[in-house]
């Protein structure tokens, strides 16, 4: 369900830019799909149940949610958009999956390229930081994450914004 | 009364240059000026600039402020720009109305601040700013039948440190404030400055703090310490406010200001109502 909506933003995005065929077809295949290194075993589910702030959100099912709509409010922002144009979205939905549920305290590692790494060459400004915020909030409120939880989470990615801005 | 050229520059300001629109930081983050004209809560300067610019970017910033209190009116209409997130000047124009004795007093005020470091949301140190208000009296009257040593100008320095917590109470982001103002100002200069041949200046102190229950309503409190030169019993004072915003281009303001004694009235309270524009 979620996967076709991605598609179809996707799809309707061509006017700003383009992706490649084969990355369509890659993000059809994995949709909703979620990656092995970023399942929770129910075991390890289990353990942080009480606590995290994973848990609290609801889980690999809610991260998933959470970074799709992203990805969505990206597609339908021009200017956000330019920052993607050349990513490969199928890498970007598995790594910011993984990352979320990392430092949200879920039973994640993320494998993904460090933040600075990721952003160099970008030039991100603070206006298109803050727009990126902006759209992430969007998508955690279109995910069903309350305020105070979309706080934690927003006070846990702020500290990463010198590894993001003017690089 | 109120001066219809900063009506009329503010509603121009509005309309026509919306590119300069600064985006640069949190919904709730920026967007108040006070009472003086500067970037702040209702009654205090913060170490914030007014508008949501971030260090590439312009705002313009508009407010018009109404205090209802038994025997005054006060009416401030500012303007404002803030540079790259790091200096703000802002121009005000206050009224204060004696609606018991008849007649009113008017000031302007021309303020300046720079903002020093740290970062309101994203670094580990609050965000610190200088700045001053230089404070020009139309109609010293009242002032020189009261004592006031300088019943023309008189200028405030400040410092301000301002800081929002992220999910700080229950999840809710929260914001303090701590300013300490040297000044010489009766009644924030409506009433002159000093008393007599010689006053030195005195160091007050002001404090805000708040709670930012959505992405678009934010209530606190405000403590503004006062001076006493004329010996009339000034008193500090305090609001409680509920701040709206809908949006980065707007915000409204809505507190319950307890202002004390002023110039030997009984003590004064009343509605504030404050409406503040970005771009």
């Amino acid at each position: 369900m979620i996967s076709h909506n991605i598609v179809k933003k996707f799809t309707g995005i061509r006017r700003f830019g383009c992706l490649s065929l084969g990355l369509l077809t890659l993000l059809i295949i994995n949709g909703c799909s979620s990656l092995t290194s970023s399942t929770p075993s129910p075991s390890n589910a289990l353990s942080t149940a009480n606590s995290s702030l994973y848990d609290q959100i609801g889980g690999n099912v809610a991260m998933e949610a959470i970074v799709d709509n992203f990805i969505q409010e990206i597609s339908h922002n021009r200017k956000m958009f330019e920052y993607f144009e050349r990513s490969n979205a199928v890498r970007f939905r598995e790594k910011f999956i993984e990352h979320l549920c990392m430092l949200t305290g879920g039973p994640c590692l993320y494998t993904g390229d460090s933040m600075v790494d990721v952003h160099t060459g970008m030039q991100i400004t603070e206006h298109d930081f803050n727009l990126g915020v902006d759209l992430l909030i969007n998508a955690m409120t279109k995910a069903d994450v309350s305020h105070p939880n979309q706080n934690k989470v927003l006070a846990i990615l702020a500290k990463m914004r010198s590894e993001i801005i003017y690089l | 009364m109120i001066n219809k050229f900063f009506v009329y520059c503010a509603l121009l300001c509005f309309v026509s240059i919306n590119s300069y629109a600064g985006a640069g930081k949190l919904l709730g983050t920026a967007g108040l000026m006070q009472v003086e004209g500067s970037g702040g809560g209702g009654l205090v300067p913060w170490a914030t600039l007014a508008g949501y610019d971030g260090r590439d970017e312009i705002s313009l910033n508009a407010a018009a402020t109404f205090v209802q209190l038994q025997d005054y009116k006060l009416a401030s209409v500012a303007g404002s720009v803030s540079l790259y997130d790091t200096v703000e000047l802002s121009i005000a124009k206050q009224t204060f109305e004696l609606s018991t004795l008849g007649g009113s007093i008017s000031q302007n005020i021309f303020g300046l601040k720079y903002r020093l470091f740290g970062d309101v949301v994203y670094e580990y140190l609050p965000q610190v700013s200088i700045g001053l208000q230089h404070k020009r009296l139309q109609d010293g009257a009242v002032a020189n039948a009261l004592g006031a040593q300088n019943s023309h100008y008189g200028t405030d320095f400040y410092i301000a440190s301002t800081k929002v917590h992220l999910a700080a109470i229950a999840g809710y982001n929260a914001v303090w404030n701590i300013t300490l103002r040297s000044t010489k100002a009766n009644e924030m200069g409506l009433l002159g400055f000093g008393k007599g041949i010689s006053s030195e200046r005195k160091t007050v102190i002001e404090g805000s703090a708040g709670v930012l229950f959505s992405r678009h309503v934010a209530v606190g409190v405000e403590y503004r310490q006062k001076p006493d030169f004329l010996g009339l019993g000034e008193d500090d004072w305090t609001d409680f406010f509920i701040s709206y915003f809908p949006n980065k281009k707007i915000n409204i303001t809505l507190a319950w200001a307890e202002l004390g004694r002023i110039a030997g009235s009984e003590p004064q309270s009343g509605l504030y109502l404050s409406i503040n524009g970005q771009l």
